[in-house]
């Protein structure tokens, strides 16, 4: 039996208000809060509130047949708070069904992964405890922000306690292999690695209402055929969408509502199909063998690597500032810088930064507050320079201080150094003492 | 003595330099006796302040029912009774109908809107020749409808306003050359816009302009005879806004400052390279970009390269009030330009008690005492300067004081008594 292994990532960032040159020092406060309530409230209610409640009707009327699961980051979880509470109380029904997963990630969508261990476990303890306070859940598989996965990453979650993580089926990854298998880490072989189905995954959330696709209409009896059609010696195919695909990347007038109801019927009645969560996945299948990720990939663009982000200079430069700020924050414990820092951290801004819209627009447009990617930089720099002066407040960074502790640690070694000659000394009296009681002796 | 003039912009509605020179020298003009000036631009918004002139906006203008004298070159003066020489047409199906119709040699259409009024943007937009065209056809009428004893026009996108008045009207045209397209383009320079410069410079019989850097230009490249050519430094008006202004650095750091258009014409770059210089040396600084420009894109990716983008920051083009305030938080001012015919931001600068750096490529240099001068290429100088400014407190406090006090003697009613007596040969002239 083949199983279908549904999983949806909900994220929101905090956006930045445009921030001058002249706020800086001046103006502490760096949201758009106008533009987060709007467009948390219109994905509300357009994705969110409706698609939450018919997986509530499915998991109902499918008796604990159909499985989901979900990866929520806090900042999401965040504004569901301050904008749209009724979306976590949604989510907390669907939690008590049993028929969801909630999986592991980093509370800001961010790319920690990349940088910094520390950091990474840092903000990955920080969300599983939130995710264990709303919905009683403790995350063991993990997916990271935007499905960025390399062997190293792979190895660190296992360190960490995960037993899998999801990632991209990147086609110069599996080359011939399937992605419909589950594999394991290189480095760590007793994690496991799940690929995403791409193909199948896209249909649903980029194409299904494309009417230039030659297979559309995308009916739900055609996708289960899809489905199952697939080589028969494959045991899972996982697809990994976006939550917004629902409602919102693919309205409502598209019929997609009508089709995430029907499919999953069908597929319980198939008898060669079924569905299950990644834990569950990993619990029932062996895995085939290992897949190797020398250098990071992800599940964005054509090249599925880290160029939406980490692209160019200025993506760089942004990214290198903000950890720079790493060993000062480990000592700040203000709880609005470390909100602020938190808030920063996410992806989104440095996907704003990016000058691959030339051939990737459609999607780097949705949602971007900025004119120009230059415009998103300059502003992101200005923001980071006012959380800079705030932090050096409290953490000061100046060179007295270091100084400071150079001296200190000169001090110590000397003090070391002193310990062990005056012993020496000891010694060697002790010595001279014995060889004279020795001659008195004899 | 009426004064026509032609400009292309306007404060409040200004873009650079041009338009706060127009505004300063009229104002000037207007404190001299017998001086009445009547100043045209493109667009107006209703918003400037007219205290000082007579100002028209040509999208104001109504093109029908005008009677237009025509004169076509080394002709007799044809005076035609039709309705217009000019034939205003609304939309493009009115052009077509109007095109099949019978009309006089020489007849020129143009699109207006219903009030038979050509819209101008007053912008340096993608339609400026035709902008420009349209404009010398308002031109025309305005120069009938009012009576006048010379005309003078600010740089080329006015000259063939100028040009077109004086054919209507036969008074001497005085042409002041704000800046020419070598200073704008570098060596590649526009072969349209070089003649129209050229044109007007030709057909003017007085050139005025900022200083001798451009006046060589003038002469060198545009073949103008010396004789014509006068220099009249530009000026800076005092400060009008108070001194009580409150202050709003944020930061604790010096700030040092680039404020104009981020074109290849201003040396951005090499401000840039000479705060990377600095910051290498000193942490306790900020470098600020002020302006926008088809550059920044660049800018803002070579800062990022460098790895400075935390300490270099850009703020968009900045007006009115966002000036001064930038200025009160600026502890020294760079104009590393290229090629700057005058260049009126670093007397604006000490006018707020700001040390300057300006390059020897800059007209202003030809007159300021009181400012670090080095070459714009030369960014090891110019990091130099900035860092004896932030550093040696004697050095900047010197600038600060004796320039505050050099740049008071640079008044526009100077200026305009200089630009009077250019009139008065232009007169003497016929």
């Amino acid at each position: 039996m083949k199983s279908i292994c549904l999983f949806f990532q909900v994220h929101q960032p905090f956006r930045h208000r445009g921030y001058r040159f002249f706020d800086i020092g001046n103006d502490n406060y760096y949201y758009d809060d106008y533009a987060n309530e709007t467009i948390m409230r219109e994905v509300a209610q357009k994705s969110y509130l409706p698609t939450n409640k018919l997986l509530l009707k499915l998991a109902d009327r499918l008796e604990g047949k159909f499985k989901v699961s979900f990866s929520i980051t806090g900042l999401a979880l965040e504004q569901f708070g301050l904008y749209a509470p009724e979306v976590i109380e949604s989510f907390q029904k669907l939690a008590k069904t049993g028929c969801v997963e909630f999986l592991s990630e980093t509370y800001s969508h961010s790319l920690s992964s990349l940088k910094d261990k520390d950091i990474f476990e840092k903000q990955v303890q920080l969300h599983d405890q939130r995710i264990f306070e709303l919905f009683g859940h403790k995350p063991n598989v993990f997916r990271n922000t935007e499905m960025i996965y390399s062997d190293e990453i792979g190895a660190q979650i296992a360190d960490m306690g995960y037993k899998a993580i999801l990632t991209e089926g990147a086609k110069h990854i599996l080359g011939w292999k399937s992605p419909n298998f589950v594999y394991v880490n290189a480095i760590n072989p007793r994690l496991k690695v799940l690929m995403r189905n791409f193909k199948l995954s896209d249909d649903i959330s980029f194409r299904f209402s494309n009417t230039n696709w030659s297979e559309y209409p995308l009916t739900p009896e055609k996708f289960v055929r899809w489905l199952e059609n697939k080589n028969s010696k494959e045991e899972v195919v996982n697809l990994f969408l976006s939550y917004e695909s629902f409602g919102e990347r693919q309205v409502k007038e598209s019929g997609i509502f009508d089709f995430l109801e029907k499919f999953p019927q069908i597929i319980i009645e198939d008898n060669k199909l079924k569905f299950a969560t990644p834990s569950e996945v990993i619990d029932e299948l062996q895995p085939i063998s290992a897949v190797s990720v020398p250098h990071p990939i992800s599940w964005a663009d054509e090249e599925r690597d880290l160029t939406a982000w980490l692209g160019n200079e200025m993506q760089k430069e942004a990214f290198d500032k903000l950890y720079k700020l790493k060993h000062r924050m480990e000592k700040c414990t203000d709880p609005k810088l470390n909100k602020d820092w938190n808030y920063l951290q996410v992806s989104d801004h440095f996907y704003y930064m990016s000058t691959k819209f030339f051939s990737d627009g459609d999607v780097h447009q949705s949602f971007n507050p900025f004119d120009s990617p230059y415009d998103a930089f300059i502003n992101y720099m200005n923001v980071l320079s006012d959380f800079k002066i705030r932090l050096n407040s409290f953490v000061p960074e100046n060179e007295i201080e270091h100084e400071i502790a150079a001296l200190h640690k000169i001090i110590d070694e000397k003090e070391v150094k002193i310990r062990k000659l005056e012993a020496d000394l000891i010694r060697v009296r002790k010595g001279k003492r014995e060889n004279l009681r020795q001659r008195k002796i004899t | 003595m009426r004064v026509l003039m032609f400009g292309w912009e306007f404060p409040p509605h200004i873009s650079g330099g041009l338009g706060t020179a127009c505004y300063g020298l009229t104002k000037g003009l207007a404190k001299l006796k017998n001086i009445e000036v009547i100043f045209v631009v493109p667009k107006a918004f209703g918003d400037e302040d007219q205290t000082a002139m007579k100002l028209i906006g040509a999208n104001n203008i109504s093109v029908s029912k005008k009677e237009i004298q025509f004169e076509e070159n080394q002709k007799k003066i044809d005076y035609f009774e039709v309705n217009s020489q000019i034939i205003p047409y609304v939309g493009e199906d009115e052009f077509w109908k109007l095109k099949s119709g019978k009309y006089p040699k020489g007849t020129k259409f143009i699109e207006t809107d219903k009030s038979c009024k050509i819209d101008f943007s007053g912008t340096y937009g993608t339609n400026l020749l035709q902008e420009i065209k349209n404009y010398a056809l308002i031109a025309e009428i305005i120069a009938r409808d009012n009576t006048f004893d010379i005309i003078h026009a600010h740089d080329w996108l006015a000259y063939p306003a100028g040009i077109a008045a004086k054919k209507v009207s036969g008074k001497p045209l005085v042409i002041h050359v704000h800046a020419t397209d070598f200073d704008r383009s570098g060596k590649d320079v526009n072969p349209r816009v070089y003649s129209i410069e050229r044109e007007g410079m030709e057909m003017a019989d007085k050139i005025i302009v900022v200083s001798n850097l451009t006046r060589n230009i003038v002469i060198e490249k545009y073949g103008a005879s010396p004789e014509k050519v006068t220099t009249v430094y530009n000026a800076v008006e005092p400060i009008s806004i108070s001194e009580n202004t409150k202050l709003r650095k944020g930061v604790d750091e010096k700030i040092v400052t680039f404020l104009g258009r981020i074109t290849m014409q201003k040396g951005p770059e090499y401000f840039i390279e000479a705060a990377n210089i600095v910051l290498k040396k000193m942490g306790n600084i900020r470098f600020v970009m002020a302006g926008s420009g088809d550059m920044m894109d660049a800018m803002v990716v070579r800062a990022a390269e460098l790895g400075i983008s935390d300490k270099f920051h850009f703020t968009g083009f900045l007006q009115g009030d966002d000036v001064f305030q930038m200025f009160k938080m600026t502890d020294v001012f760079v104009m590393p330009s290229v090629s700057e015919p005058f260049g009126i931001v670093p007397l604006e600068a000490m006018q707020a008690n700001v040390p300057v750096i300006i390059s020897n490529q800059s007209g202003v240099a030809e007159i300021l005492k009181h400012a670090i001068k080095i070459d714009f290429w030369d960014t090891l100088a110019m990091a130099d300067a900035i860092y004896g400014l932030l550093k040696y407190p004697s050095l900047s406090k010197h600038f600060k004081k004796a320039g505050k006090k050099e740049v008071g003697n640079f008044k526009w009613k100077n200026s305009a008594k200089r630009v009077k007596k250019v009139y008065k040969s232009a007169l003497n002239k016929l």
